[in-house]
C-alpha cells in the first residue's frame, strides 16, 4: 500500500525500526541456540544477510513474472520455500569454490538457513507489502542486516553476563529472553525516527 | 499398554518437554501475534493442526522418502498443509487472515513441525505420530495463549475483543509492543523450570 518508500529509507527502516527479530519475532529459533558464542553468531549472521539479500531479489522476480502471470498465488508458499532451498544450495557451491577458507566458516550454517523463519517472513512481507525489486532488495538487505547486527549484540552481552548470578529457573534461555526484551525496548527508541511499516 | 503410550506423550509434551518454555522450538511464528488472544487462537489451532497432519503424512511416507532429500520433502509436506490452512482462513475468517498477514504463512518455518517430525515420526508409526504432533501443538498452544491473555488484558483491556477491564483502567502500552513478548516468554520459563525443579528434587510428590 505504500509502493513509493525511498529504498535507502526502506534500508534503515527494516535495520533499525522494524528489526525483523526485535520487533517481529522473525529467527529466533536459531538466534537463541547459536548466540552463545560470538564466532559462529557472525558467521551465521553473514550467511543470513547473503541469504536474505539474494532470495528476496530471486523471489521478487520469481513472484512477478512466474507466479503472478500463471495465476498460481496459492502455492506462493511452496515456492518460496523451494526458493530459498534452492539459493541456499546455489550459494553453497558457489561459496565452495569462490573462497573454501570463507565455506569453513560459512559452511556449516548454510542449511540451517533453509529453515529460518526470518527469510520466509521477510519474502512473505515482501508480497504482502507489495514492494518493487529495488525495495524488496533493499529490505531484504535491510532486514539481513538487522538480523546480524542483533545476533552480534546478543552474543556479545551474553558472553560478558555468562558467568553472573542469575536464579536458578531462569538460567540459560530464560535470562537470554529477557535479554532479548531489553533490546527490543532499545530498539523501540529508534521508532520515533522513521516509521516504515 | 497403547494407552499408556498415548497419556505419556501427552504428559511430555504438554508439561515435561513441553516446545516453548523446554525445547525453546518454534517461538518464531506465533509470538508476533501474541497481543491478540484471538489471533493466537488462530495461530496456535494452525500450528497444531499442521503439526499433526504432517506427522501423520511423514510418518506414513517415510519408507518412501530417500533420505538425502528427506528435508524438502518435509518442508513440501508441510507448506502444503499451511497452503490449506491459510485457503480456509481466507475463506472463512478473512478478517483474521488480513491481521495475521504473513504470519500464516510463516507456521512453516515453525520449527516445532520440523523438530516433531524429525525427532517423532521417524521412528513412529501414523497414528501415534498424529498424536504426537497434536499434543505437541496442545502445549503450545497453552503458554502462547496465557501469554496472549496477559498481554491482552494488560494491553487492551480486553478478552477476546471483550471490554474486562473497568473503564478508568490504564493500558499499559508496553504490554502492546514486542518486548514484553520476551519478557512474559521468560516469566513461563521461570516458572516452569523452578515447578519442575521442584518436583524433581522431591521424587516422592511427583509420583503423588
Amino acid at each position: 500500500m505504500t509502493p513509493l518508500i525511498n529504498p535507502v529509507t526502506l534500508f534503515f527502516a527494516s535495520i533499525f525500526t522494524s528489526n525483523i527479530l526485535l520487533s517481529n519475532f522473525l529467527g529466533m529459533c536459531s538466534f537463541i541456540s547459536i548466540s552463545k558464542d560470538w564466532k559462529s553468531s557472525f558467521g551465521l549472521g553473514m550467511a543470513v544477510t547473503v541469504v536474505m539479500t539474494v532470495t528476496a531479489a530471486v523471489s521478487w522476480v520469481v513472484l512477478y513474472y512466474v507466479i503472478t502471470p500463471l495465476g498460481l498465488e496459492y502455492l506462493s508458499f511452496i515456492v518460496f520455500i523451494i526458493v530459498i532451498a534452492a539459493v541456499v544450495q546455489v550459494l553453497e557451491m558457489v561459496i565452495d569454490r569462490a573462497s573454501p577458507a570463507l565455506y569453513m566458516s560459512l559452511g556449516i550454517f548454510l542449511p540451517l538457513i533453509t529453515v529460518n523463519c526470518a527469510i520466509l517472513g521477510a519474502i512473505l512481507f515482501m508480497q504482502i507489502r507489495h514492494y518493487g525489486f529495488i525495495q524488496s532488495v533493499a529490505f531484504g538487505a535491510g532486514s539481513g542486516l538487522g538480523w546480524w547486527l542483533a545476533i552480534m549484540l546478543l552474543a556479545a552481552i551474553r558472553e560478558r553476563t555468562e558467568k553472573n548470578p542469575v536464579p536458578a529457573g531462569l538460567k540459560g534461555p530464560g535470562i537470554t529472553m529477557i535479554t532479548i526484551g531489553f533490546m527490543a525496548m532499545a530498539f523501540i527508541g529508534f521508532s520515533g525516527m522513521i516509521a516504515v511499516q | 499398554m497403547k494407552k499408556n503410550k498415548a497419556l505419556s506423550i501427552l504428559a511430555d509434551n504438554v508439561w515435561t518437554n513441553n516446545p516453548i518454555f523446554i525445547q525453546i522450538l518454534g517461538i518464531c511464528s506465533t509470538l508476533a501475534v501474541t497481543n491478540s488472544l484471538r489471533n493466537t487462537m488462530i495461530m496456535t489451532v494452525g500450528v497444531a493442526l499442521t503439526t499433526a497432519f504432517s506427522s501423520m503424512t511423514l510418518s506414513a511416507l517415510k519408507a518412501a522418502i530417500p533420505r538425502k532429500v528427506r528435508m524438502i520433502v518435509q518442508v513440501v509436506v508441510i507448506s502444503f498443509y499451511v497452503i490449506l490452512i491459510d485457503i480456509l482462513l481466507r475463506a472463512y475468517l478473512p478478517e483474521a487472515s488480513k491481521q495475521l498477514g504473513p504470519y500464516v504463512g510463516l507456521i512453516i518455518t515453525n520449527c516445532i513441525i520440523m523438530g516433531r517430525a524429525e525427532a517423532f515420526a521417524q521412528a513412529n508409526g501414523p497414528l501415534l505420530s498424529f498424536w504426537d504432533g497434536l499434543t505437541s501443538g496442545i502445549g503450545y498452544m497453552a503458554v502462547l495463549m496465557a501469554i496472549a491473555a496477559v498481554r491482552e488484558i494488560l494491553g487492551f483491556g480486553s478478552l477476546f475483543g471483550v471490554r474486562v477491564m473497568p473503564e478508568g483502567f490504564a493500558t499499559w502500552t508496553i504490554m502492546i509492543m514486542a518486548p514484553s513478548a520476551f519478557f512474559l516468554v521468560a516469566m513461563v520459563m521461570w516458572w516452569a523450570k523452578t515447578v519442575q525443579a521442584k518436583r524433581a528434587a522431591s521424587p516422592k510428590e511427583a509420583k503423588k
